[in-house]
């Protein structure tokens, strides 16, 4: 039997842990910049993580000016990996990551793996909220499944997950689950809301739920879940303003199916042996404006370090990631002061929450959403309780992340940013 | 005749109410933009879709990623999923490959949005 090789430690300049789509692009822009000694180390057998079973489309618009498929806008980022000869594992999965940058990994043909990394990227994606995360009642049979397994089932491995389905959840993965099944065959009855708005688009609301008829219930919530060997229903009941059940609302929805669409949890549990410090905000890790985590040379990107709406930011975000990365392997990191930045009323994960004093671009972009629905409202942000800048909005919603920039010059101490209804 | 539609452009999700007559919007309201109108002429006399689904492929339980290579009228979805389902593609695919030309008369293609050797 082969030996580990536990004694071989391997330098490398830049590893990137993850590689969906916040992987690839962090590590073609890092190529782009100069850093030619990458690795990519991808836990599952192959690069695009969970674009390759995305089948819908809308990927790409932003990013490309082209509607693609998930699938397709993994394949223009793994081609491009391959032109430019960027090295990556598959079936690797990192065990562990210290704050000097020595990863251990292992994987079926390699053993155990240690390398030690100039700079590190971390972009490990999300996982769904499972139903042990809901408390819903009831028993425990076949024909639970989370919206992006259930997608797993059906687009790669081809089998369809039930007949008559409840859909628990109306965020975007949900949504366009409703759709699928509806289209490969099976009957959607109901996507029940626990909120009294969803966190979709209003784009996959229309062409998901309407073009079918498929029934969206707000301020809904599944409260009990029947059968022994295969779920045989589920109960609905309305929820009061505080998202307690009301009494006598319940009913019986026969199905043999309920899929959950309730929310994605950066994965980040690297992250606290190397000390990374976390934000319990957007459940990734805490960065300045050129995505460096508190551990120096440390960067994070993608939906491990905050839940997108669209896979083109996720993008756009990574490739500054990278080319931030590069710029730390070459020495050129500054040490800037930094200055903090919260999330004041009304705004919930908001990144960055540091920000660098000096720096090479002049604008500081911030990205977050609005605990709530916001008509008519003010984007401000202040310092030292002076407005130093603000954007008038029509409409937030939680569903949408809004974004705006900053001079980086009219920074001088701590931020504040906050939404103010009008 | 009036037709409810939500415009898609934007989180306001403004509720618009389309009058026409045959193929011709005659007024839009509801809107708080022109956007609104914009989308409204085409939506409420014949919605487009782009179909993204699957297709058997021979001799495996693997499926076959697909969609039409453009929009065709939503109306004809399950029609062009109906004759998708009476064909198996054959092995290898590459992505961009047309599995099906003109299917159902729409003028659209379906081609494989993922490789299979």
């Amino acid at each position: 039997m082969r030996n580990s090789s536990v004694e071989n430690l391997q330098n490398v300049d830049l590893v990137i842990i993850g590689g969906g789509c916040a992987g690839m692009s962090a590590a073609i822009s890092a190529h782009k910049n100069g850093i030619r000694d990458i690795l990519i180390l991808e836990r599952s057998s192959y690069l695009g993580g969970v674009l390759k079973q995305c089948i819908h489309n809308g990927f790409g618009i932003h990013r490309f000016g082209q509607d693609l498929t998930g699938s397709e806008y993994a394949k223009r980022y793994t081609d491009e990996i391959d032109r430019l000869g960027i090295s990556f594992l598959t079936d690797t999965f990192v065990l562990s990551l210290t704050q000097d940058h020595d990863i251990t990994a292992i994987s079926p043909a390699g053993g155990i793996l240690r390398i030690r990394a100039k700079a590190v990227i971390l972009a490990m994606g999300c996982r769904e909220r499972p139903r042990g995360a809901l408390t819903i009642p009831g028993t425990r049979p076949a024909g639970i499944f989370s919206a992006g397994t259930a997608q797993r089932y059906l687009n790669l491995e081809g089998y369809i997950v039930g007949k008559k389905i409840v859909i628990l959840g109306s965020g975007d993965i949900g949504l366009i689950m409703a759709r699928e099944f509806a289209i490969e065959g099976s009957e959607v009855l109901a996507v029940a809301e626990i909120m009294p708005y969803s966190s979709g688009l209003i784009r996959n609301i229309v062409q998901c739920l309407e073009d079918f008829h498929i029934p969206l219930y707000y301020n809904t919530t599944v409260t009990r879940i029947e059968g022994t060997e295969r779920v045989t229903g589920v109960w609905l009941s309305q929820v009061d303003a505080s998202r307690k059940p009301v009494p006598g609302t319940e009913r019986f929805v026969a199905c043999d199916t309920l899929v959950l669409s309730v929310g994605l949890i950066p994965e980040n549990e690297l992250c606290s042996e190397a000390g990374i410090e976390l934000s319990s905000d957007t459940g990734g890790a805490v960065v300045d404006d050129s995505f460096q985590t508190s551990v120096p040379g440390v960067f994070a990107c993608g939906n491990a370090l905050h839940v997108h709406d669209l896979v083109d930011f996720v993008s756009m975000e990574s490739e500054v990631a990278g080319e931030r990365a590069a710029q730390f392997i070459r020495g050129k990191s500054d040490t800037a002061s930094v200055v903090r930045a919260e999330p004041g009323f009304g705004v919930m994960a908001l990144v960055p929450q540091r920000v660098r004093l000096t720096g090479a671009e002049d604008r500081i972009k911030f990205q977050f959403r609005p605990r709530q629905r916001f008509e008519n409202a003010e984007i401000r942000i202040t310092s030292d309780g002076c407005r130093i800048s603000s954007v008038k909005k029509r409409v937030l919603t939680p569903g949408e992340m809004c974004e705006l920039s900053l001079e980086r010059s009219s920074i001088h101490s701590d931020l504040k940013v906050e939404v103010i209804g009008l | 005749m009036i037709k409810q539609l939500i415009c898609i452009n934007c989180p306001l999700g403004c509720r618009l109410n389309v009058a026409f007559s045959g193929d011709e919007v005659m007024d839009v309201s509801g809107n708080f933009c022109p956007r609104g109108a914009d989308y409204a002429k085409q939506e409420a006399v014949c919605p487009m879709r782009v179909l993204t689904t699957l297709m058997r492929i021979k001799g495996t339980d693997k499926p076959l990623p697909v969609r039409t290579d453009g929009a065709i009228p939503l109306s004809r979805l399950f029609d062009c999923k109906e004759q998708l389902n009476q064909i198996e593609a054959v092995a290898p695919v590459r992505s961009g490959d047309i599995m099906i030309h003109n299917i159902c008369d729409t003028g659209r293609n379906i081609i494989a949005t993922g490789d299979f050797d």
